[in-house]
């Protein structure tokens, strides 16, 4: 007690009397005075927030997309276009296509022929509507070394005058939509989840951010609105869909949908549009004539990452090279035909 | 319960008295948090570009100093299984210090979760759709908000008791007590496997991360109980005894040790197999394709272990500055090797092979160091109330007794 820096009890009754000095209450006012300032100045960057950055009642009472009634959905929709038209002066259509039935798609890309042109890169980019920037793209074309299916040893920034180089081939990675997808796994708020048609899909209103999904992602195919989203004004892509390409924005995921509000109206996907060799296949896996279920069932067929165990539907598959150079060769166990094929049972 | 309201009002007043050097200290700590306030604020309008976090390395100092810092209040544990379980009463009096401390450090945990989020406008959203029991995160915040409760409560009953002068009622706490030396374990356990659960990232998920997680909490935390335990005896009238700190000092001696075996483990694991997993770990301790950025950190973290650890086996740490220099080394080794050392890694490279390394920003370090601080700030209020609350210089009787303490404005 004899210290003379003590803070122990008795000098909480000794210091002063009850009642105030004079002096004693211009210190105490300065000294309040002194930490609303303090506060305020701390909160000042808070002024540079726009008036679109801040909850409106009608955002902040949204439901997650599960829990909508179809008015409740008709209204976010239209306050949504509202938004962007506001935002770029474009009325876009916004639209929430459902999945259709007995349809589960899946992607087949092939290695032989993608000669890593990266035009699925910038076609995805326009179809999408993901930030200029900071520059935000769905998928990642590496080119891999002969003899290595080692992605450590691929290059992401390849820049040659012409493509394909001697020696590489491509791997073209975007969203796998797994069937086991560990990013659904780990979301606490249930923002992300996979649809009845095998889509992985994110409620843009409904992601905290905490990018715990990105860290899970085995094919590093989420990416996260570090800053506000920039999109020049005519490039904005006006067809948009909820689950899909409407504008992001700052602080949620976002990722490859297989351009959902294309292929649940019939469409392809851009990037398998734009595929100026073909490697690119998409479909129903579940229709017995589609061309997926074909190269599925004929041709030699591997997923990334296997061993992780999340059941990708993107498939990567090569063209079966002796079949197009050889006459057919008598397998060594031979069996049944299955179907039509490409010039004999050569599959190993 | 106008009692117990009475008692709230009083702590609140006595958290604004002290002499200069606590008026010093509180404004410097204030003065920091309100910097760090002033970071997030601008993170808030700008997003998190304002970090050095990239979609390639997209956690960094926040979720390390989070990791970190669970394991700090889980060594709570620490204190209370001496005194409640193996009745050694050197520690009896210090004991809620480590609890108190465990509630400033779980209220910085959950302010380092919240300057990580992207929307922290939409936190609510935890409540309504709460993806438990799949999403580990969900487990966390379970186990941490648990962990919260317990320890207000414990420390909380103890302070009142002492404030209305009558003897704490066993039933009320020693329970609560018991569950929270079980809740320690599991807040550890279960941030670990928040990591350990992913198995696209081959650095994380190994089975011995929790185990590592506990041995290097429970030296870290102690080392740091010893320090602070020392701040309080020459600051205030609180009696701490050096039977108490050497009886922390045995705990750290098992759990460093301990903890170094299972970093062995590890290293020998990656090192000896050498098959491709082990790409983060090498980046981490020699550096991969050209990039070393955190060969530096993990060494000086290893060195300051190991010679940590070896002042404190050896008789030379029974002497105080000898103590303390090794409880820095641990405290500091061991927030480098779990936090950057182990979150930062196994980010590079990326699931497809890239290469992008992790700096922090300036405002990064500010937002971290502001809750640094505010955590420290609210550790020595609750110091500064609890030792003449426990000393009975405080209480009802004096209250009511003694009329109208001083009026106290904010900020004297």
């Amino acid at each position: 007690m004899s210290k003379p820096y003590e803070l122990g009890g008795g000098d909480v009754a000794d210091r002063q009397g009850p009642g105030l000095t004079r002096r004693g209450f211009l210190r105490k006012g300065a000294a309040a005075m002194a930490g609303v300032t303090a506060v305020a100045g701390a909160l000042s960057p808070l002024r540079e927030l726009k008036r679109r950055d801040l909850p409106t009642l009608e955002r902040l009472l949204q439901k997650h997309y599960k829990e909508m009634t179809p008015d409740d959905k008709q209204a976010v929709l239209k306050r949504i276009a509202e938004e962007v038209e506001r935002r770029f002066g474009v009325r876009p259509t916004v639209t929430d296509p459902p999945p259709l039935p007995g349809v589960e798609y899946v992607y087949a890309l092939n290695v032989s022929r993608c000669v890593g042109c990266r035009k699925c890169v910038h076609a995805c980019v326009r179809e999408n509507n993901p930030s200029r920037q900071p520059e935000i793209q769905y998928i990642r074309v590496l080119k891999m070394q002969k003899g290595s299916i080692d992605v450590e040893t691929s290059d992401h920034h390849y820049d040659p005058p012409l493509v394909p180089e001697h020696d590489s081939y491509y791997l073209p990675v975007q969203c796998h939509q797994c069937a086991k997808p560990p990013c659904v796994k780990v979301c606490p708020v249930e923002a992300t989840w996979q649809e009845p048609d095998g889509i992985t899909v994110i409620d843009y209103d409904w992601c905290i951010g905490c990018r715990y999904c990105e860290a899970a992602c085995p094919y590093w195919a989420r990416r996260f609105n570090f800053a506000e989203p920039t999109i020049p004004r005519g490039e904005l892509n006006p067809q948009m869909a909820y689950l899909s390409n409407r504008p992001r924005m700052r602080g949620v995921m976002e990722k490859c949908t297989f351009c959902l509000h294309r292929v649940r109206a019939g469409r392809l996907p851009a990037c398998v549009e734009v595929c100026p060799t073909g490697s690119r296949k998409f479909g129903n896996v579940l229709d017995p004539d589609s061309e997926v279920r074909y190269i599925l069932e004929q041709k030699r067929v591997y997923v990334l990452k296997e061993e992780v165990g999340t059941l990708p539907r993107m498939f990567y598959y090569f063209d079966e090279r002796g079949s197009r150079y050889h006459e057919p060769i008598a397998p060594v166990r031979p069996r049944e035909p299955e179907g039509p094929s490409e010039g004999g049972g050569q599959r190993s | 319960m106008r009692r117990y309201f009475a008692f709230l009002r009083d702590c609140l007043r006595l958290s604004f008295v002290g002499d200069w050097r606590y008026h010093a200290w509180m404004t410097l700590l204030t003065v920091i948090s309100l910097v760090g306030l002033y970071c997030w604020c601008q993170q808030l309008v700008h997003g998190l570009v304002t970090t050095g976090m990239t979609d390639q390395v997209s956690w960094g100092a926040y979720i390390a100093n989070f990791t970190y810092l669970v394991g700090l209040a889980a060594a709570a544990a620490m204190l209370v299984i001496p005194v409640y379980v193996y009745r050694n009463m050197h520690l009896h009096d210090v004991v809620i210090f480590g609890e108190l401390l465990a509630i400033a450090v779980i209220i910085m945990c959950l302010l380092f979760v919240v300057v990580d989020l992207g929307r922290p406008d939409r936190f609510l959203h935890i409540f309504q759709r709460f993806n438990w029991p799949v999403s580990m995160l969900t487990w966390d915040v379970i186990a941490l908000s648990g962990y919260l409760l317990l320890n207000l409560h414990i420390s909380g009953y103890l302070l009142y008791c002492a404030y209305r002068g009558r003897q704490p009622t066993a039933a009320f706490y020693v329970p609560f007590v018991f569950v929270a030396i079980v809740w320690a374990v599991s807040i550890h356990t279960v941030t670990a496997f928040l990591y350990v659960g992913l198995g696209g990232r081959p650095f994380w998920n190994s089975a011995i991360i929790a185990p590592r997680f506990l041995a290097s909490a429970f030296a870290a935390g102690p080392a740091l109980i010893i320090l602070t335990l020392q701040i309080v005896r020459r600051y205030t009238s609180h009696r701490v005894s050096d039977e108490a700190l050497l009886t922390l000092r045995r705990i750290i001696q098992a759990a460093m040790l301990i903890n170094i075996f299972l970093l062995g483990c590890e290293l020998f694991t990656e090192f000896y197999t050498d098959s491709a997993h082990t790409a983060s770990a090498r980046y981490l301790y020699f550096g991969l394709h050209g990039r070393y950025g955190l060969v530096p950190w993990i060494w000086t973290a290893i060195v300051f272990e190991l010679v940590g650890a070896l002042l404190l086996v050896l008789p030379v740490s029974r002497a105080l500055p000898t103590l303390n220099t090794a409880c820095v080394l641990t405290i500091f080794g061991i927030w480098v090797e779990k936090g950057m050392g182990l979150i930062v890694p196994a980010f590079i490279p990326t699931p497809l092979g890239e290469m992008v390394e992790y700096t922090p920003t300036p405002q990064e370090v500010m937002v971290c160091l502001g809750i640094w601080a505010f955590g420290m700030l609210l550790y020595t209020i609750a110091v500064r109330i609890s030792v003449p609350v426990l000393g009975g210089q405080m209480t009802c009787a004096k209250r009511y007794g003694e009329p109208a303490l001083p009026e106290v404005g904010p900020g004297e």
